[in-house]
C-alpha cells in the first residue's frame, strides 16, 4: 500500500482527475476560457508524450518535432478547403502523412548522431516551415482559416466545446496508454537498450536504426494526431506552427516534465502553459506591495523574464524534471 | 554582370558575417562542448548597444567600439553566471537552459529599449558608393564588413594556429582534462573563449545593424543560419566553419536574388513569385541535410577526442 501513495504516484492522478473533472468546474463556474486554454494544453501534451517517446525512451533528440503538428494541421486545412469535410477521411490522412514524413526524415536524419541529428531534424522542420509559407493557395505565410471542424457524421461534434475537450482528452490518455505499452513491450526494451548501448545491442544481434525508424515514425504519427486536433481547436493553421521554436517549445515541455517518465511530458505541457498564463498575474500580484498597482501590472507583461531563469533554475537545480524531482522527494 | 557581381558580393558579406557568429559557436562547442543557444542573443545586444553608444557619443566608430567592449563584457559575465554550471551537462540541458536564456534577453530587451525597433545611422563616409572595378560601383559600407570580417577571420587564425593561447584553446578541444593536468586554469580558458565568442557575436551583430533595423528577435533567424554553418563544416572546426559560411552565404543570396527568374521559365510568373522565396529559404537547409546525409560529421570534421 505504501507504493501507491508517494508522491511520484499522487501527482499524475491528481492531474488526470483534474484534467477529467475539468469541463464540470468551467460549466458550474461558467469560466469557458479555462476549457479552451486546457483543450490546447491536452493537444499539446499529447505531442509532448509522443516527443518523450523518442527522446526520453529512445534518445533521440528531434528539434523538429512541431513539423508533424504542422502537417497534421495541413492535412485537416487542406482536405477542408478543397471541400472533403470529413473527419474519417481527414484525421487518417494527417497520420499517414506524418508517418510518411517521419519516415523519410528519420531514414536520413538516423544516419547521424547526437548534436549533428538534433540540427538535421531541425533543418528538415524548417525545410517543411518554408514549403507551407510557399503554398499560395492555401494561404501561403496568413495562414489558412478553417471554416468547418472535422465532421464526424453526428458521431461526436467537434464544434461542441465540451465534446471536442473530451475527444483531445480521450486521445491523451490513449496515446499514453500506447507508450506505455510500447515502453513495456520488447519492441520498447530494445529501443532503451539502443539509447544506454547501441553499440552492445548491435553486437547481440538487433538493427539498430530500423528499431529507432519503427520509434521514430510511430512518435511522428502520433504527433500528426495532435496537429489535426490543434488545426481543429484553433479553427486556423498557419505556418507559425512549425516554426522552430515551437520545436523548443514542445522539448522544454518534455524536459520541464521529466524526460522518459510516462506522465512527465503530461506535467510539463500543464505547468508550462499554466505558466505562461498565470506568470503575468504572479508578477502583480506579487509586485504590488513593493512598486504599487499600476507598475506592477505593467511588469506582468514582462513574465518572460521570469519564465526564462525559471527554465535555467530547472536545469541546473532540478535533474530530470519536475517528475525527476517529486521521485528524489517521495523517497525522501 | 554587373548585377551578377553585386549579388555574389553581397553573398561574400553575408558569409562573412555568418562567419563571425559560427566561429564563437563553433569554439564553444569544439572546446566547452556547450549548445549555445543564447548566442543569437549576443548577437541582438550588440546591435542594441551599438545603438544605443552610437547616439550617446555621436560617433558611429566610437559606438562601435563601446559595444564591442560591452558584449565582451556580458559574455564573461553570463559564462560565469549560468553557462559555466552546465559544462558537462547534458546537451539537452543546454538547449533548454540556452533556450530559457533566449527569452530573458528578449523580454529584457523589450523592458529596456522597449518593442519598437532602433535605427544605427551610418556616418556619411560610409553612405557614398565605391568604385570597385571601372564602372562597378558597391556601398563603401558593405564593403567596409567585407573588409573588417577578412580582417578578424585572419586575426582568428593567426590567434588560434600561431599563439600561445590558441595553442591552449586548441589543446583544450582536443584533450580537457589533460591540459587541466598540465597545470593551465581552464576556466579561466573557457571564460576567456566564451568572451571572445560573444565579442565576435556582438561585433557580426552591430555590424549588421545598419543594414536592418534593430529589433527583438533578429538574432533567432541567423543563429539558425549559423548552427548550419557549424553543422555543414563540422563542429568545432573553425576552417569548416569559415568555408561552410562563405557557401552558405552565396548560396542563400544568389538563391534569392536569380531562382525567382529562373522558376518563372518553368512556372507561371505568379506561381513563380510566391513560390521562389520559400524554395529559396529552404536551398541551404536542403543543402545541410545533403551534406548530413554523405558525411554525417560534416564537411571538416574536428580532430576526435
Amino acid at each position: 500500500m505504501k507504493m501507491l501513495f508517494n508522491v511520484r504516484n499522487a501527482v499524475p492522478t491528481l492531474v488526470v482527475a483534474g484534467l477529467l473533472l475539468l469541463p464540470l468546474y468551467s460549466h458550474l463556474s461558467g469560466n469557458i476560457f479555462i476549457l479552451t486554454l486546457f483543450t490546447r494544453i491536452v493537444i499539446l501534451a499529447l505531442a509532448a508524450a509522443s516527443l518523450n517517446l523518442i527522446m526520453g525512451y529512445g534518445g533521440m533528440m528531434s528539434f523538429g518535432h512541431a513539423a508533424y503538428l504542422g502537417i497534421g494541421g495541413y492535412a485537416v486545412g487542406i482536405l477542408a478547403q478543397e471541400g472533403f469535410g470529413s473527419g474519417f477521411l481527414q484525421f487518417p490522412v494527417a497520420l499517414a502523412a506524418s508517418a510518411l514524413f517521419a519516415l523519410v526524415v528519420g531514414a536520413l536524419s538516423l544516419r547521424t548522431r547526437g548534436v549533428y541529428f538534433i540540427m538535421i531534424t531541425l533543418a528538415f522542420a524548417q525545410m517543411a516551415y518554408y514549403v507551407a509559407s510557399g503554398l499560395a493557395r492555401y494561404g501561403g505565410d496568413d495562414g489558412l482559416t478553417i471554416y468547418k471542424r472535422s465532421d464526424f457524421a453526428g458521431l461526436i461534434n467537434l464544434s461542441d466545446r465540451v465534446q471536442f475537450y473530451y475527444l483531445c482528452l480521450a486521445c491523451l490518455l490513449g496515446v499514453l496508454f500506447l507508450v506505455w505499452r510500447i515502453v513495456n513491450s520488447r519492441f520498447g526494451l530494445v529501443v532503451q537498450g539502443l539509447r544506454s548501448n547501441e553499440q552492445r545491442m548491435q553486437a547481440i544481434g538487433f538493427p539498430a536504426t530500423r528499431y529507432k525508424l519503427v520509434c521514430f515514425v510511430i512518435a511522428g504519427t502520433l504527433c500528426g494526431l495532435a496537429g489535426a486536433l490543434l488545426a481543429n481547436n484553433t479553427d486556423f493553421v498557419s505556418p507559425a506552427i512549425m516554426y522552430w521554436t515551437r520545436s523548443g517549445d514542445l522539448m522544454v515541455m518534455v524536459i520541464l516534465g521529466g524526460m522518459g517518465s510516462l506522465f512527465g511530458p503530461v506535467i510539463g505541457a500543464v505547468a508550462f502553459l499554466v505558466l505562461e498564463e498565470i506568470l503575468p498575474f504572479i508578477i502583480a500580484i506579487v509586485g504590488t506591495p513593493f512598486v504599487g498597482d499600476a507598475v506592477a501590472g505593467q511588469a506582468g507583461e514582462y513574465w518572460q523574464l521570469v519564465l526564462g531563469p525559471l527554465l535555467l533554475f530547472v536545469v541546473l537545480f532540478g535533474r530530470g524534471g519536475i517528475m525527476g524531482t517529486l521521485g528524489r522527494f517521495s523517497r525522501g | 554582370m554587373l548585377l551578377v557581381i553585386e549579388q555574389v558580393l553581397n553573398g561574400l558579406q553575408f558569409g562573412l558575417l555568418l562567419f563571425l557568429l559560427a566561429a564563437g559557436l563553433t569554439l564553444v562547442f569544439g572546446i566547452m562542448d556547450l549548445v549555445n543557444l543564447a548566442h543569437g542573443s549576443l548577437y541582438m545586444m550588440g546591435a542594441y548597444f551599438a545603438a544605443t553608444f552610437a547616439a550617446w557619443t555621436g560617433s558611429f566608430v566610437l559606438g562601435a567600439l563601446l559595444a564591442l567592449g560591452a558584449t565582451l563584457l556580458l559574455g564573461i559575465v553570463l559564462e560565469f553566471t549560468a553557462l559555466r554550471h552546465l559544462y558537462g551537462r547534458d546537451h539537452l540541458d543546454h538547449v533548454l537552459a540556452t533556450f530559457g536564456l533566449i527569452l530573458f534577453f528578449n523580454e529584457a530587451v523589450r523592458l529596456i529599449w522597449g518593442p519598437a525597433g532602433l535605427a544605427l545611422p551610418l556616418p556619411s563616409w560610409l553612405t557614398v558608393p565605391v568604385q570597385i572595378f571601372p564602372g562597378i560601383y558597391y556601398p563603401a559600407y558593405r564593403l567596409a564588413i567585407i573588409v573588417v570580417a577578412l580582417a578578424v577571420a585572419l586575426l582568428l587564425y593567426v590567434g588560434v594556429m600561431r599563439t600561445r593561447i590558441g595553442m591552449l584553446i586548441r589543446a583544450g578541444a582536443s584533450n580537457r582534462e589533460m591540459i587541466g593536468a598540465l597545470g593551465i586554469n581552464i576556466k579561466l580558458l573557457y571564460t576567456l573563449v566564451f568572451g571572445l565568442g560573444a565579442a565576435l557575436a556582438g561585433l557580426a551583430g552591430l555590424m549588421q545593424a545598419p543594414i536592418l533595423t534593430v529589433q527583438i528577435g533578429m538574432g533567432e533567424n541567423i543563429l539558425i543560419l549559423a548552427f548550419v554553418v557549424i553543422v555543414i563544416g563540422g563542429i568545432g572546426s573553425i576552417r569548416g566553419a569559415f568555408l561552410a559560411a562563405i557557401f552558405v552565404g552565396l548560396i542563400d543570396t544568389l538563391g534569392r536574388a536569380f531562382l525567382p527568374n529562373l522558376l518563372r521559365q518553368v512556372l507561371s510568373s505568379a506561381d513563380a513569385s510566391t513560390a521562389a522565396p520559400a524554395l529559396s529559404s529552404m536551398l541551404i537547409y536542403l543543402l545541410m541535410a545533403m551534406v548530413l546525409v554523405v558525411r554525417p560529421e560534416g564537411l571538416f570534421p574536428a580532430n576526435k577526442r
